[in-house]
């Protein structure tokens, strides 16, 4: 191994099973993560291999993306859904594979518990069959999604065969002005490199900025780097990381621990590794941000306007701006805090953990939800809500108008009943604005807990930085 | 996997840019346990409109493209979810090649494991072939996977594209991956033998 290597290159490097001579690389894979949508089809195949999973102490597996977020414990009431989750329930008992179930307090969305278990640690390769799997990278663990065939991949031989990604480097320097959470420096970031801009990469947070997060804002970032495209996001493992692996039930204890960590202080990128791409943002320049379209690209400081489609040069940029526009009934030129809105959503992998719901209370506290406004807080998992709820958070949302819900995706995608009518405009604390994503026909505008939560009172897209 | 060696077949042009897997495929379908039976909801809010009609402006609703099996697409193709729904649904319509200026990575994996043939073709080319399907009397093209080559209708030039040589060996030969990889087992017991020395947390139960 010459010369300086990037942290990515490390974790590469480590988990290299072989390296075939067309450059294709068989790489082991030490965490799994299984979710009831993208799995059924895999152990399917396993089936009728007669195949087994090769370490199901490596894999665990929680139903998240299709669950109900109103009372549970009397089933599912949805055919399809409770059938996609008894397939979960059986596969598990079959294959040896730990479950949380739907009544387990440490069920929650797939990326808010492993990380909250001490199931992701530093330095792992992790996968999961889900976009939002880069989430785990916060830790300094190379976490990728992958399709149904590759989960049936993994469930078998606990490796994959992958094509090595190249380096990139985003550094957010300065310090974070007054109102401007992780949330806006990820959308700012998506905004500058474009939703295709880390195709092929995988993208190493760095900088001031990034160093100053707490892990719960660092999995913000490294959530969204699939919206930028990127394979995986990564931020090195620091004191940190540490502090927060320490004690979690899955985590090593005691020498085993130590032991880890001093391996994990090896990982972050020696001097003079060399990145194919590099970017800087100043962190002075960025606002807090609100997305107008249905691209996570499609951002606006919220001092912005909606912008106007004539303005772009390219055809095919311009075509998919009308389009957008036309699907979110805006109007060019419009400024972002005159945008009403019908529902309010705080949850998700994204923005679904304790520190968000604490960003999102402040803002509301002693305040009301305006009255054409449906406002609801879906916490992350069950541990999180009962942590809101012994900080009496769950009051100050209850109190202010919002519905307060069990854990899971909810409407983030709107698979569940949790969904947007046609024409619904949406304050979302969620990672993607796409068409009908929270529901066929309804619109949604991307931004932070505390930005969210302002919409909800204000009753319209609204500046927190006045309301705090 | 069925394999893909040389496909001839209609090629329907949908120049967007950005169309993501929500778009290919929305969520509402992801409640099967099974990977057929997706074709009829491929591209469902674009081509059908609300009260469950055809759209007769979608592409894929007019001759001679309701047949098409090969798509030519915009910058981008597939971003979003990993959902591998959307190359099932593709496959179900009946699409078996995608060309495109790019492709988001986790489709493009999807697509190979599938039988589904990704192209990468530089804009220009991808503006050229849009062109032609569109304004082709019988835009009838053939995609040689074996020659790496695509045959247009005008009888022009054909173009050439670029492939991974592991990827096209599987496609062609319809292999599947995890058979190779069961070949390997010695390798992957010697590496987790290592690992476990030196990692041995990694080890532990972990539920």
């Amino acid at each position: 191994m010459a010369g300086p290597r990037t942290l990515f290159d490390k974790i590469w490097d480590a988990h290299l099973v072989d390296q075939q001579a067309d450059g294709t690389c068989l790489i082991y894979i030490d965490r799994h993560l299984v979710h009831e949508v993208t799995s059924p089809q895999a152990f399917e195949g396993l089936r009728q291999t007669g195949r087994r999973v090769r370490r199901p102490e490596a894999t665990l597996a929680v139903p998240d993306h299709n669950v109900p977020t109103t009372d549970r414990s009397q089933g599912i009431a949805e055919d399809q859904s409770r059938i996609q989750i008894e397939t979960l329930q059986q596969n598990c008992r079959d294959f040896g594979v730990p479950l949380f179930d739907v009544t387990d307090i440490r069920q929650g969305i797939v990326h808010i518990i492993g990380p909250e278990q001490g199931f992701t640690l530093p330095g792992m390769t992790i996968v999961c069959g889900d976009s939002h799997t880069s989430t785990h990278g916060a830790f300094g663990a190379l976490a990728f999604g992958i399709g149904t065939s590759e989960v049936e991949h993994v469930l078998a031989t606990q490796t994959l065969y992958q094509t090595r990604p190249r380096n990139m480097r985003i550094t957010v320097s300065g310090e974070l002005p007054f109102g401007v959470t992780a949330k806006d420096v990820i959308l700012a970031i998506i905004g500058t490199i474009g939703t295709g801009g880390g195709t092929g990469y995988v993208i190493e947070y760095a900088g001031e900025v990034i160093r100053g997060l707490s892990m719960a804002g660092r999995m913000t970032i490294c959530n969204m780097s699939i919206e930028a495209g990127a394979r995986a996001g990564l931020i090195a493992p620091d004191e940190v990381t540490f502090d927060y692996i320490k004690g979690r039930p899955m985590a090593p204890k005691g020498g085993a621990f130590e032991q880890a960590v001093q391996m994990w202080r090896q990982l972050p990128s020696d001097e003079g590794a060399r990145y194919e791409k590099e970017v800087t943002l100043a962190a002075a320049e960025i606002e807090p941000q609100v997305t107008w379209g249905t691209s996570p690209q499609d951002v606006v400081p919220i001092t912005g306007r909606v912008p106007r489609p004539e303005a772009e040069a390219d055809p095919n940029r311009r075509s998919a701006m009308e389009r957008s526009l036309d699907y979110m009934g805006l109007e060019p030129g419009l400024p972002m805090t005159e945008i009403r809105i019908d529902k309010v959503f705080v949850g998700s992998c994204t923005n679904g953990r304790i520190e968000d719901l604490r960003a999102a209370a402040k803002v509301i506290s002693g305040k009301r939800v305006a009255p054409h406004v449906q406002a609801m807080v879906v916490p992350g998992s069950g541990l999180v809500k009962h942590q809101a709820e012994e900080e009496g958070l769950d009051r100050i949302f209850i109190e202010a108008g919002f519905e307060w819900r069990e854990a899971g995706c909810s409407m983030c995608l709107g698979m569940n009943p949790d969904q947007l009518k046609p024409g619904e405009r949406c304050a979302s604390t969620s990672n993607r604005n796409f068409e009908g994503r929270q529901g066929k026909g309804g619109r949604t505008h991307l931004v932070s807990p505390a930005m969210a939560a302002a919409a909800a009172v204000a009753g319209h897209i609204a500046d927190v930085r006045k309301f705090v | 996997m069925q394999p893909f060696t040389k496909l001839t077949g209609i090629a329907a042009p949908l120049p967007m840019i950005n169309v993501d897997t929500d778009k290919i495929i929305p969520a509402k379908w992801l409640k099967t346990i099974k990977r057929t039976g997706l074709g009829v909801a491929l591209f469902e809010t674009l081509r059908y409109a609300d009260d469950g009609s055809e759209r007769p402006e979608f592409v894929l609703n007019r001759a001679p493209y309701r047949s098409a099996s090969i798509l030519i697409a915009g910058d981008n193709f597939g971003c979003g979810s990993s959902r591998e729904h959307a190359p099932w649904a593709l496959l179900d319509f009946g699409i078996r090649c995608v060309i495109a200026p790019s492709f988001a990575d986790i489709f493009h994996n999807n697509c190979f494991k599938n039988g589904i043939l990704p192209v990468v073709l530089p804009k220009e080319q991808v503006d050229l072939l849009t062109r032609e399907a569109t304004e082709a009397g019988d835009p009838t093209f053939t995609i040689d996977l074996e020659r790496q080559e695509i045959v247009r209708p005008t009888g022009n030039a054909v173009l050439k594209f670029a492939v991974d040589p592991h990827k096209k060996h599987c496609l062609l030969h319809g292999l599947d991956d995890i058979g190779q990889t069961m070949q390997r087992q010695s390798m992957i017991d010697g590496f987790e033998a290592k690992q476990r020395l030196a990692a041995p947390w990694l080890y532990r139960e972990v539920a």
